[in-house]
This record gives structure tokens, C-alpha cells and sequence, in this order.
């Protein structure tokens, strides 16, 4: 964590200037098996994007620290998890997780695009620990003025379907199935409801009572029971905010990180399709190769607009409207689409090598799966679009689509 | 290298907001005088002349050429909101779409100036309307293996040949097109074709009109015997046309009518199923409005790329791609849904023959104007693979 007085930039300055890995990076340089977005060459272009701008210092802080600590090769390889710590502690040190924490609140101040952008990244990375939780718990606390306590935090429910309910002498109950990363959490960020609406409320994760599971991509995917647990701090949410609000950021979290995942398994299939050789040809060259790639490529740039449209309609967005909710669910939807197709096209490209535990793709393509099912699944959020969209009218369709 | 490809969030600017609202209310009463039905996509006869000059007084043709040239000097952008809002109208863009999306740029780009004095103004104004003679009966993705022969004359050239397909060329006044003027070399197989402006309706051409499986003629034969084509009615390099050609496919590859153009299915989808559907048929909807939606992102994403002087011929091809074969599932898939249509939906009727003409036009979304092999051979290149 970054003493409270320093900025997010400031921080993140401070950590690009004293961290050394250069003999780590060569030797990442040497390993065989190609390296994900950290080594992809990004024309620089200023668009006025935050999202897709690689001179973003807050990305551009955060890929090198997932190049450094994070390199899926290297992970991939790491049996015993030693990873995982330095990395998180890298994150903190550069004040990541609480990016959205205003800096009276005991966070680094970021702004929402700039955060988006990071998570982005991080999916570019495949990141595996709960830098996006943290984030999402941090964020929903911040709209009360919660301050976050440190490490890591996740938040609660993490789906449309489940509700915790605030009792009327203040404790909380009530269970939340497929949270992320629920086991590794100090502390959950939670929305419940009670009798006086909605609350949100921090509480020590040592108060609930959690069955460990895993998600295809084996990221803790955990139910949490709380049983009149004890809560540190309640506050009223603000007029209007809901857990479909809540469901959405966190879809739109996991809509970004589906693009990232699906950017770099484009790159690391492109890559392999050249070095690979089958019929004395570099297998790029067979048209049925190069027109399966140049369909990731659109299942990599549909989720990427998708993802970033809609984080800039949340960044930007002056009230929760229907346009907003176009968006957001728009995206969770046809990333997760993307994530299927597109990563069924990179598996196929990659042959068996894919399919094995030592090749990093599945740390991509099982990511990317799994994300679709966090914060409502692509069905839950089609139906709720649906719905919308027939409760509006037909001749009300084209104008909604038309005002993004 | 992969290159990276880009769809930044670009939004409209609060001008096109204007525009649209005032080409809204035209088409409106457009819809009010009888000029057009938006619910009958199959109308017969789709060249509606007078609906052509009004758009043209309203400034909407050539919006951003010059002024010079009767254009309005406006971006990109806004001419997106106006295609965007005739397409979903089903307004009858035929007589001037070819020539206000394709023609008068490369008019611009490459006719002389007296030329461009003459015609450009006249495409401003919907007086008249352009084909593409490019596809010949043994030459369609390959283009460079067009043998329809323009042979040096004096003061021009003669033409001799068959082109085929071509679009609206039976009520054309102009045709840009490809013609041969020498053999391809041995190191360049592309060599050899030249890009002419041919002015229609004259002796030495025969417009031979072909029906479609939809039970419209809207392409035709066009053969050329001795066609007499002027010098000043080169358009650019001769022999060099494959240098010209490509450039300006962004701007026919990614507009609204390469995912709009069976759109009005899932309007009268919306409809049927009423205010209070079902959960498939809301899943359903949901689905589509999301890939709709991500697919006019992308697009807009590309016109505000065009706009800032970039060329994105990869994101271009992409969107093409993505958008012509969504709109030739669509009305498959809204067919799925309308199974469960009640028999009392009050616009039942009106649903069945729009899906009926949607499904027949869907096979050809993804062979006009490039089939989505040649486009992802556009890809596969870009992304450094061929
Ligand atoms: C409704 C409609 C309107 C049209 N309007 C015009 C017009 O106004 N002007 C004009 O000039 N043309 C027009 N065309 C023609 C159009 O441009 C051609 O049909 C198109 O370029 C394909 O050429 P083709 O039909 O000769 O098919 P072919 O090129 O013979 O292709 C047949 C099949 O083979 C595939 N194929 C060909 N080459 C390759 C390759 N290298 N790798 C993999 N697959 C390959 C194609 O993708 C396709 O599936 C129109 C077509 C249609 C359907």
C-alpha cells in the first residue's frame, strides 16, 4: 500500500524506478514457448482511449509488473504457487488493487477508465490472483465512503441469483455461490438487502463460513454462508444503486479481461502458426489455418469493442440508464460468445500441445470460460435484454441501439 | 507480428445527433406521402427517382466532398448517421448509394478536373446513378483475371467484352470499370488493367438484365461491342489499377448496410413477441440486440478511424466479415423464435413475407462485394500470415 499522502501516479513511479528484473526478463526472453502480450509490439496512437492506450502509465505499471512476476510461462511451470505472493505484493506496493479507492478512503484514486484499462491488461496476463475483486470490493465500498482495509478482498453476492439479506439487529445472512476467490479474501464488500433497502457492508471474512471450489480455469470459485454474521461497517447505499448495477460492473470487470484473454491467445496462435511446421509447411500457410485465425481476430476484436464500449459508457455515463444497460450487457454477453469461439479456434490451431498442462493457452482459454460464468452468465443477461428491449417496443429498438 | 488491432470506444459527436433527428422526421414524411413502405423490403421496383433528388436537396449525397463540387464538406460521421438511418428505414437508396459510398470518391480521387466540374455536382444532386463493372463471367474474386479489353484508338480506346453482375446497370448513367489495356507480366500478375468512367445508355452497349432467386432483377450482363471510351475517361494510372483498388474498400467494407441489411426481421420479431415475452424468446432477442449493438460499435469504431485519416483495412475487412455473416444468420435465427409466435400476433403476416424475402436474400450478404474467403485472406494478411 502506498502511504495515504502519495498518489496513484506518484506510486507507480516510484515502484517502475526500483524495480530490477532485468536478468528475470532475459532469461524469460530464452524460454521457447512464445511470450503473451508483454512482448507484443502495440503501435503507439494516441485515440484519446484510455482503454486500449499503451502509454497509460497505470497499464504500462502494471504490465511490467505482470511481466516481471506474472509471465504465464513461468507460472505455468511454478507447481508450489510461489508466485502468487510476490506478485500480489507487487500489486499493493504500486497501490493496483485499490485503483478505485479514493485516496481519503485509504485507495490510490485512479479513475474508472484508468482501471478498466488495467483489467484489460490483466486479462492480457490471465491474471490469477484477486486484483479485479479487490478492485470490484474496493469500488462498491467507495460508493459509501467505506474506507478498504488491505489485502485481499472480493465481493458478495457474485451473482444475480443469490441475496444476502441484513437482519434487523445488523447481522448478515444469507449464501453466495461461484464468489472469486472467497477463500484467499481478508475481506468481503457486500450488498445486502434489508428492511429499510439496500446496504453496503464490509465484513471480516472470518465470519462466514466458505466451501472451497474451483472454476474451469482453477481460480478459487467459492460458497459463502453467512450466518448472522457480525458486520464491521453498514451504510445505506445510494439512492438507486442495486445489485443489478453491481452485477453489471462486475460483468463488464469480467468482459475486459475475456478481451485481454482472447488478445493474447490471437497472438500466441498467430505466433504458433508460423514456427509450427506440418507437410513441410510452416502451417500459417494452409487457407483453412489462416481463415480460422482471421476469425479469433474477430472474436478477439468483437469482445474488445464490446468490452471497451461499454467500460467508457460506464466511465462516462451520467446516470444509470437503459443505454448504459445496453451496453454492459451487451458485452458481458457477446464476450462470453467470443470466449467460446474464439478460444476453440486458438485450441484447434494449437493442436495437441495445446491441450496439455505445459503450454500456457489454457491458462487463456480456461480463464476466459470461466469468467462468463461471474456476475450473471451470458443467458442470465440476454434474457434481462431482452426483456428490456420488449418491454420498449420494437420501433424503440433501433433508436437505443442507434444513441451509442 | 500480430498486429494489434483497434476498436476504440468512439462516439458520435452531439452534430450527428442533430442530423439524425432531421433525417428522421424526412423519412417520416417521406413514409406518410406513400414515397416508400419501410415494412415491404421486397417492393419491386426499388428506383424511386424523386426520392433520390430529395435526399440530394437536402444536402445528404457527396456530404463530404468538397464544396466545390456540391458537397457539403461534413465528416464521415454524419454520412454514417445518415446511411445508417435510410438503411433501417428500408428507404430505396438504389439510384444514388454506389455512387454517394464508392463512385464520386473515386471520381475525386483520380478523374480530371473538368470531370469531376461535371459529374460530382450531378451525383450531389441524385440526378444520377453509377455501377460497378469490376466481376466478369470468368472473373469475380480474382479480379486481375478481367479480359474485357479496352484497345488504344485514337483519342481512346475501344472496348470489347462481358461484364457480369453488375448492379443497377440497367438504369446506370455512368459505370466505373475495369478494362484491360495490356497482358499481366510475368513478375506481376496484377498488371494490365486500367480504371475507366463509361458513360451508359449508348450505342455499343447492351444491358442484359438477370433475375435473382428473389424475384428481382437488379444485376445485369453488360457487353460492350467496339464501345468508344474517350482519354480524358481514365481514371488514374493506366495499366496500374491494382494500385487504386484497394484503398478504397475500407469505406465500402465496413459501413451500417454490411450488418443492417435484414435488420427490419428483428424489428418485426420484437413486435410479435409483444411487451411481456417469453424467457426464450427474450434470450433470444437479448443475444442478438447484444451482437447487433458490438457490431455497430465496431463499425462506428471504423468510421471515426476513416474520419481521422487512418486507413484500417484489417478492423474494415473485420467488421465486413463479422457483419455480413450475422446479417445472414439473422433472419434464420429469428425464424427460430418466430415459432413460437402467437397465432394473434397482429403484424403475423407481415413477419412471415419478411422472413420469407430475408431468407432469400441472405445467401448473397456474403459474396457481393467480396465473399468472406477473400475477406479473411484480407485478414489472414494483415495478421501476417500470408
Ligand atoms: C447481389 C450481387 C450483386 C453484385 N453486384 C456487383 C456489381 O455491381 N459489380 C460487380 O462487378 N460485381 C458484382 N457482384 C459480383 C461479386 O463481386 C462476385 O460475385 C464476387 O466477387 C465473387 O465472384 P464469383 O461470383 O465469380 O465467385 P468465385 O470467385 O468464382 O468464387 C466461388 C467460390 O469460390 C471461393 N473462392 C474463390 N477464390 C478463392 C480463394 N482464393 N480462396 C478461397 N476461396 C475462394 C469464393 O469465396 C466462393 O465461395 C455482385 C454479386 C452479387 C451476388
Amino acid at each position: 500500500m502506498p502511504p495515504p499522502q502519495m498518489g496513484l501516479r506518484t506510486a507507480l513511479v516510484r515502484t517502475m524506478a526500483f524495480s530490477d528484473h532485468r536478468a528475470q526478463e532475459d532469461l524469460l526472453k530464452k524460454t521457447w514457448h512464445a511470450r503473451p502480450s508483454a512482448g507484443r509490439v502495440l503501435p503507439k496512437q494516441n485515440t484519446g482511449n484510455a482503454v486500449a492506450e499503451s502509454d497509460n502509465i497505470i497499464v504500462e505499471t502494471a504490465e511490467k509488473i505482470f511481466a516481471d512476476l506474472a509471465d504465464p510461462q513461468t507460472i505455468n511451470h511454478d507447481k508450489k504457487d510461489a508466485w502468487k505472493a510476490p506478485l500480489w505484493q507487487a500489486l499493493s506496493d504500486a497501490g493496483l488493487p485499490l485503483s478505485w479507492v479514493p485516496e481519503d478512503c485509504g485507495g490510490s484514486g485512479a479513475d474508472l477508465a484508468d482501471g478498466f484499462a488495467l483489467l484489460n491488461a490483466a486479462g492480457r496476463f490471465a491474471v490469477a490472483v484477486p486484483l479485479a475483486e479487490t478492485m470490484l470490493a474496493g469500488w462498491l465500498l467507495a460508493q459509501v465512503k467505506i474506507a478498504s482495509p488491505g489485502g485481499e478482498m472480493t465481493v458478495l453476492p457474485a451473482s444475480p441469483k443469490d441475496k444476502i439479506t441484513l437482519n434487523a439487529d445488523g447481522s448478515l445472512s444469507g449464501r453466495a455461490r461461484g464468489v472469486p476467490f472467497a477463500k484467499v479474501a481478508k475481506h468481503f464488500a457486500v450488498l445486502a438487502h434489508g428492511n429499510g433497502g439496500v446496504s453496503i457492508v464490509l465484513v471480516d471474512a472470518g465470519q462466514a463460513r466458505i466451501e472451497a471450489g474451483l472454476n474451469v480455469g482453477y481460480d478459487h470459485s467459492d460458497t459463502v454462508t453467512l450466518d448472522k454474521a457480525h458486520a464491521i461497517t453498514i451504510k445505506p447505499a445510494p439512492r438507486g444503486f442495486d445489485q443489478t448495477r453491481l452485477m453489471l460492473m462486475g460483468g463488464v470487470a469480467r468482459s475486459l479481461q475475456i478481451a485481454g484473454a482472447l488478445e493474447s491467445m490471437l497472438d500466441i496462435s498467430v505466433r504458433y502458426s508460423n514456427e509450427r511446421v506440418a507437410f513441410e509447411k510452416k502451417i500459417s500457410k494452409f487457407q483453412a489455418v489462416q481463415h480460422n485465425l482471421a476469425r479469433l481476430a474477430g472474436e478477439s476484436a468483437a469482445a474488445l469493442a464490446a468490452a471497451t464500449s461499454a467500460a467508457d459508457a460506464i466511465a462516462n455515463a451520467p446516470s444509470f440508464n437503459d443505454e448504459v444497460f445496453l451496453e454492459a450487457a451487451a458485452a458481458k454477453i457477446r464476450c462470453a460468445e467470443a470466449a467460446e469461439k474464439g478460444g476453440g479456434i486458438a485450441h484447434q490451431v494449437h493442436g495437441a500441445i495445446g491441450f496439455t498442462s505445459e503450454h500456457i493457452l489454457h491458462r487463456y482459454s480456461l480463464r476466459a470460460l470461466a469468467w462468463r460464468d461471474d456476475f450473471g452468465s451470458e443467458s442470465h443477461w440476454a434474457v434481462e435484454l431482452g426483456k428490456l428491449v420488449a418491454n420498449r417496443g420494437a420501433d424503440e429498438l433501433w433508436p437505443l441501439v442507434a444513441s451509442r | 507480428m500480430t498486429a494489434a488491432l483497434r476498436f476504440d470506444p468512439i462516439r458520435l459527436p452531439e452534430k450527428c445527433e442533430q442530423l439524425r433527428k432531421e433525417v428522421r422526421a424526412f423519412l417520416a414524411e417521406e413514409i406518410a406521402a406513400g414515397t416508400f413502405d419501410p415494412h415491404k423490403p421486397n417492393r419491386e421496383d426499388t428506383d424511386v427517382p424523386e426520392f433520390s433528388r430529395k435526399v440530394g436537396a437536402k444536402g445528404w449525397l457527396g456530404m463530404t466532398w468538397p464544396k466545390k463540387y456540391g458537397g457539403q464538406e461534413r465528416s464521415f460521421l454524419e454520412r454514417y448517421v445518415v446511411t445508417e438511418e435510410m438503411r433501417v428505414a428500408n428507404a430505396p437508396t438504389r439510384r444514388f448509394f454506389v455512387a454517394d459510398r464508392q463512385s464520386g470518391p473515386v471520381l475525386l480521387k483520380y478523374a480530371p478536373e473538368h470531370i469531376k466540374m461535371d459529374i460530382l455536382p450531378r451525383i450531389c444532386r441524385g440526378e444520377i446513378c453509377f455501377a460497378i463493372g469490376m466481376s466478369e463471367p470468368n472473373s469475380g474474386s480474382d479480379l486481375f483475371a478481367a479480359k474485357t479489353r479496352a484497345t488504344k484508338t485514337d483519342g481512346g480506346y475501344l472496348v470489347n467484352g462481358t461484364k457480369i453482375w453488375t448492379s443497377s446497370a440497367h438504369i446506370a448513367d455512368y459505370m466505373i470499370a475495369i478494362f484491360r489495356t495490356s497482358p499481366p507480366t510475368k513478375e506481376n500478375r496484377r498488371h494490365g488493367l486500367t480504371q475507366f468512367l463509361v458513360k451508359m445508355k449508348q450505342p455499343g452497349i447492351q444491358v442484359n438484365p438477370i433475375g435473382q432467386i428473389t424475384g428481382q432483377y437488379e444485376f445485369n450482363e453488360v457487353v460492350f461491342t467496339d464501345f468508344f471510351v474517350p482519354d480524358d475517361h481514365v481514371l488514374g494510372e493506366v495499366d496500374g489499377a491494382w494500385k487504386q483498388a484497394t484503398s478504397e474498400l475500407a469505406y465500402e467494407r465496413s459501413g451500417p448496410e454490411r450488418f443492417l441489411e435484414t435488420y427490419y426481421v428483428l424489428t418485426e420479431l420484437v413486435r410479435a413477441v409483444g411487451p411481456n415475452p417469453d424467457t426464450r424468446s427474450a434470450e433470444g432477442i437479448g443475444r442478438l440486440v447484444a451482437q447487433l449493438h458490438t457490431m455497430r460499435r465496431m463499425s462506428v469504431s471504423v468510421a471515426g478511424m476513416l474520419q481521422a485519416g487512418k486507413e484500417p483495412v484489417v478492423e474494415a475487412s473485420i467488421v465486413k466479415d463479422i457483419g455480413t455473416v450475422w446479417e445472414q444468420q439473422l433472419p434464420h435465427r429469428v425464424r427460430d423464435l418466430a415459432a413460437f409466435v402467437e397465432e394473434t400476433a397482429t403484424n403475423r403476416e407481415t413477419l412471415e413475407r419478411q422472413l420469407d424475402f430475408a431468407i432469400k436474400t441472405a445467401p448473397k450478404l456474403t459474396i457481393q462485394g467480396g465473399t468472406t474467403e477473400v475477406l479473411r485472406g484480407i485478414i489472414a494478411r494483415g495478421l501476417g500470415l500470408r
